[in-house]
């Protein structure tokens, strides 16, 4: 796998596809992302099943140059979807796509969002790196768990996960899709919310978030895994992807084309909850 | 006395709280209403930040699906609060304190009709506990 990566990345490079290549390469306790600017170095890539950072997330720094991207399928899925949300165009994106294999931690136990992958074949991309890979058809079954739970247990393991945050938006960070100029909780005016870590601001900035990311989020667990306090964050946006697909038919990041679901609508959209 | 905080688009609530009032329709004084363009101005933001403050409840209402006078703003605040509801419920925050309507200008008893209906939702809750700001 490694060597067909770096085959395709220099024949990128030497087709003058790409002016600059984002990949995984070597880390002290997992691979990290590196930026290679020329052929020669394409040699420092690899693969395993340590690259979990979802690489999409650098994409729009080198917005304007032919950026070439090493993208399994959730990484792949965050390019279509900033694509589709107009961060970047399609033609200056080269997207190298590998089949992924699914990641997993330092013991290694694989990811939550790869045990329940559906798309570890990256839906759109330039050459595909291997064989493609059957996704999980599972929909979602922890989200259906949680909804089991009555909603005061809901809200206990709401809140005793939101309180050990910090507050660091280590998350935001790692995320692709958080790429706003300012952050509703950097905002000084207007004040959406005080700093601080009183138990309900962090629930704000926890709501928020996972609101933010509905019909956005490619189920990486970029986000998750970036939490130094390991606080549990995905059962909010798996539930809202869960949610999105049921009431909109929608998935993100199949489809360059199709509008983010909430910015668009249907007449037929169900409407039950409206007095 | 409750507190919900009512966001009512101009052309078509705002109008039928207004026939409400000139027909003199009683309804319980606990809406404390802000005015806005449409139902699609209204950001989701508003409705955590609303409850997060302490609102016994929020509300939103608008106009009827195709008689929105920006033609579309009520479709898209439609899946907005889809979601919202969605995301409300799933983390265990109680049923019963958020509401969206949509009420046309002509509609004066049933904006009365509305808030008697949200009024005695909120009675049936406990005072609010989860999700408020804490003064630090
Ligand atoms: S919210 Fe988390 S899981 Fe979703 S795209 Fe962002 S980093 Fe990935
Ligand atoms: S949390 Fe929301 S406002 Fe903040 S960066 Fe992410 S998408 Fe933007
Ligand atoms: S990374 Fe973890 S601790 Fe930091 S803001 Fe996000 S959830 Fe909170
Ligand atoms: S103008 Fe009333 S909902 Fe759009």
């Amino acid at each position: 796998m490694i060597e067909r990566i770096r085959e395709e990345a220099r024949k990128a490079f030497e087709e003058g596809k790409i002016e600059i290549l984002i990949g995984f390469g070597r880390g002290t306790l997992r691979a990290t992302p590196i930026f290679i600017e020329k052929k020669e170095d394409v040699d420092k890539l690899i693969w395993d099943d340590t690259c979990w950072i979802n690489l999409a997330t650098y994409l729009r720094r080198f917005r304007g140059k032919k950026t070439g991207i090493v993208a399994k399928g959730c990484d792949a899925r965050s390019v279509v979807a900033l694509i589709a949300e107009k961060q970047l165009k399609r033609e200056d994106v080269y997207i190298i796509g590998v089949p992924c294999q699914g990641m997993k931690n330092e013991k290694g136990e694989e990811f939550l969002s790869c045990r329940y992958c559906e798309y570890p074949t990256p839906p759109v991309y330039d050459v595909l790196v291997g064989e493609k890979r059957e996704g999980k058809k599972e929909n979602y079954p922890d989200v259906s768990e949680f909804e089991s739970m009555p909603p005061e247990k809901r809200w206990e393991f709401f809140s005793e996960e939101a309180k050990k945050c910090i507050r660091c938006y280590a998350c935001r960070e790692a995320c692709p899709m958080c790429y706003c100029e300012e952050c509703f909780v950097d905002s000084l005016d207007p004040r959406w919310l005080e700093p601080g870590l009183s138990l309900s601001s962090l629930q704000f900035w926890h709501l928020v978030r996972a609101y933010h990311q509905a019909g956005r989020c490619s189920d990486c667990g970029a986000c998750e895994r970036a939490c130094p306090m390991d606080v549990k964050i995905l059962y909010l946006t798996r539930k809202l992807n869960k949610e999105v697909r049921e009431l909109f038919g929608f998935v993100t990041g199949l489809d360059p084309e199709a509008l983010p679901p909430l910015g668009t609508y249907s007449t037929e959209d169900k409407e039950e909850f409206i007095l | 006395m409750k507190k919900v905080i009512a966001f009512l688009c101009n052309w078509c609530s705002y109008a039928g709280a207004d026939l409400a009032g000139v027909s003199r329709f009683q309804y319980p004084p606990i809406t404390r209403t802000i005015r806005v363009p449409c139902s699609g101005r209204v950001n989701p933001l508003y409705l955590f930040k609303a409850l997060y403050e302490g609102a016994d409840a929020v509300w939103v209402s608008g106009c009827h699906p195709g008689d929105c006078h920006y033609q579309t703003g009520n479709y898209y605040a439609r899946r907005r609060f889809a979601i919202f509801n969605a995301l409300m419920e799933y983390v265990g925050f109680e049923k019963g304190r958020v509401f969206f309507s949509w009420i046309s200008a002509s509609e004066g008893k049933k904006f009365a009709e509305t808030v008697k209906h949200i009024k005695e939702e909120v009675e049936k809750l406990p005072p609010r506990q989860k999700f408020l700001r804490e003064n630090d």
